[in-house]
């Protein structure tokens, strides 16, 4: 084990290095830049023998992807924001053709008005793109989840491409004590990759990615959200057998002070550490809060979830991106389609927060927790809200 | 494409849409687009062979420097061939079912 004090940016950079994928096509967009950076210095400095292909835009980069993982090569890429917005008939195509590529995503505001800050509508976007979406909260989960996704991606009940997600600037960029495994070890862990079929196999030519007419495009489609479907049990097997090789514990999602607790907020990314201190502060005042972290969003585990928050008495959403719908934020309403569906009711609150990277603030989700306390105890509240913005009767600011 | 029918369900169609298998075309039935159709005079035909080369989907057999009748199981009735023949050997005709 090395304790080391990375950026966001370095623990994926660092974790692609002790991955050494096959090829590495990328085109730099901030704040997810330094990661194709780093890694070109790597192999600039001949630490790995990846071949990096430095393209001229992000469709390039994951049409690179798309050709390289077909020709049978572990394939990695990052981007943010419009990068990933350039890519997304790409992400579609390296979906459906069932390709294994990792992907880290910096959450970038997507422009407009044009904004480098973080939220996850970039992420957001790409949410019906058919990919794995694994949501981290810190710069330590953003390696560990770098390699999980390798496994997860490649697995033959899978055969998924993975999005490790994490949220521009405040994990990009912030430096964090961190605990990585030894090169070596990154290896056997991740293994090689030997895919059974594959373009550059000659003994046993294939053909990738053909015109699929009515007659069969349907059963392509269901039986590539089987993949999604058995992602759920390898995403948990994977964090199982992580657990065991460093102590880190990674499921579908991550429950805080929760054994206890009557409120409970309900978010992704950064925010949930934060709403974690304030859970924390909150029990000080024998105030019952607590916490669930969502980390898979694609797949999403709606009977865990469902089952989680029947627990408490009253639940806040948070979402960090406007979907535009006037019903609500993408987890707000996968959350209620999922209590509703397996027959739990919770009163549940969705607030809109933090978008192009407006600060979140402990005020504010004590603001939140106090809504809650009100709402347990009968008071009416607005079901759908804005957190953190000038003008809302709620602001807490 | 051996695989692949129209009754193949999704648990057994191929990942992703990946063919398993060269040169499948052949069995990829496209005969069916065409709405006219070559008629090969046999009479006329002196087996020049400057209609073999231009068939745009190798429709015309050939075999021992000669040419054979139309595979009318691809051949589009694109009429390249027609255009081709100096001896008025291939006429293009109105196609009227599409059986082939």
């Amino acid at each position: 084990m090395i304790k080391d004090r990375l950026s966001g940016n370095e623990a994926l950079a660092v974790a692609m290095r002790q991955i050494e994928p096959d090829v590495v096509a990328a085109y730099p967009i901030t704040p997810s830049t330094e990661v194709p950076q780093y890694f070109s210095s790597f192999v600039s400095d001949g630490k790995v023998r990846t071949e990096f292909i430095p393209v001229e835009s992000e469709h390039s980069a994951m049409s690179a992807c798309v050709g390289a993982s077909s020709a049978g090569a572990r394939t990695m890429t990052a981007t943010s924001a419009n990068g990933l917005a350039y890519m997304w008939e790409v992400l579609y195509i390296a979906a459906s053709s069932r390709l294994p590529i990792v992907m880290g995503v910096a959450n970038r505001a997507l422009s407009g008005p044009i904004n480098i800050n973080c939220d996850h509508s970039d992420a957001y976007g790409a949410r019906d793109s058919g990919w794995i979406q694994l949501y981290c909260e810190n710069n330590q989960e953003v390696y560990d989840s770098a390699l999980q996704a390798v496994k997860i991606a490649e697995h033959d009940m899978v055969k998924t491409p993975v999005m490790v997600c994490y949220d521009g600037f405040i994990t990009s960029h912030a430096v964090e004590n961190i605990e990585l495994l030894e090169d070596e070890e990154v290896k056997n862990y991740v293994g090689k990759y030997c895919p059974k079929h594959h373009l550059l196999d000659s003994e046993n030519p294939i053909a990738v990615g053909p015109l699929d007419v009515p007659a069969y495009y349907f059963e392509h489609k269901r039986n590539q959200a089987e993949g999604l479907k058995n992602a759920k049990k390898v995403i948990k097997d994977t964090g199982m057998a992580f657990l065991e090789l460093t102590g880190r514990k990674y499921g579908f999602l991550e429950e805080y002070m929760t054994e206890d607790a009557d409120i409970c907020i309900v978010a992704m990314g950064s925010t949930a550490g934060t709403a974690k201190y304030v859970a924390d502060m909150l029990r000080q005042k024998g105030i019952k809060a607590g916490v669930v972290k969502v980390r898979m969003f694609r797949p999403f585990p709606a009977e865990e979830i469902a089952y989680v928050l029947s627990r408490f008495k009253s639940v806040a959403v948070l979402d960090r991106a406007e979907s535009f719908s006037d019903c609500g934020g993408a987890l707000f309403l996968d959350v209620t389609s999922a209590l509703y569906v397996h027959g739990k009711k919770v009163k549940v609150l969705n607030y809109i927060y933090g978008l192009g990277g407006r600060d979140v603030t402990t005020d504010d989700l004590e603001y939140v927790f106090n809504e809650l306390c009100e709402l347990k105890e009968g008071k009416e509240k607005t079901v759908l809200n804005y957190l953190g913005v000038r003008g809302e009767d709620n602001n807490a600011i | 494409m051996s695989e692949i029918s129209k009754t193949v369900t999704w648990q057994k169609i191929t990942q992703g849409g990946t063919i398993y298998e060269s040169g499948n075309a052949d069995s990829f039935i496209t005969g069916d687009w065409r709405t006219s159709r070559p008629e090969w005079i046999v009479d006329k035909c002196t087996q020049c062979m400057l209609c073999f080369p231009v068939c745009p989907d190798s429709s015309i057999p050939a075999k021992d420097g000669k040419r054979l009748d139309y595979d009318f199981n691809h051949c589009k009735g694109c009429g390249v061939c027609a255009a081709v023949c100096p001896f008025d050997a291939i006429k293009m005709v109105e196609e009227i079912n599409s059986d082939k």
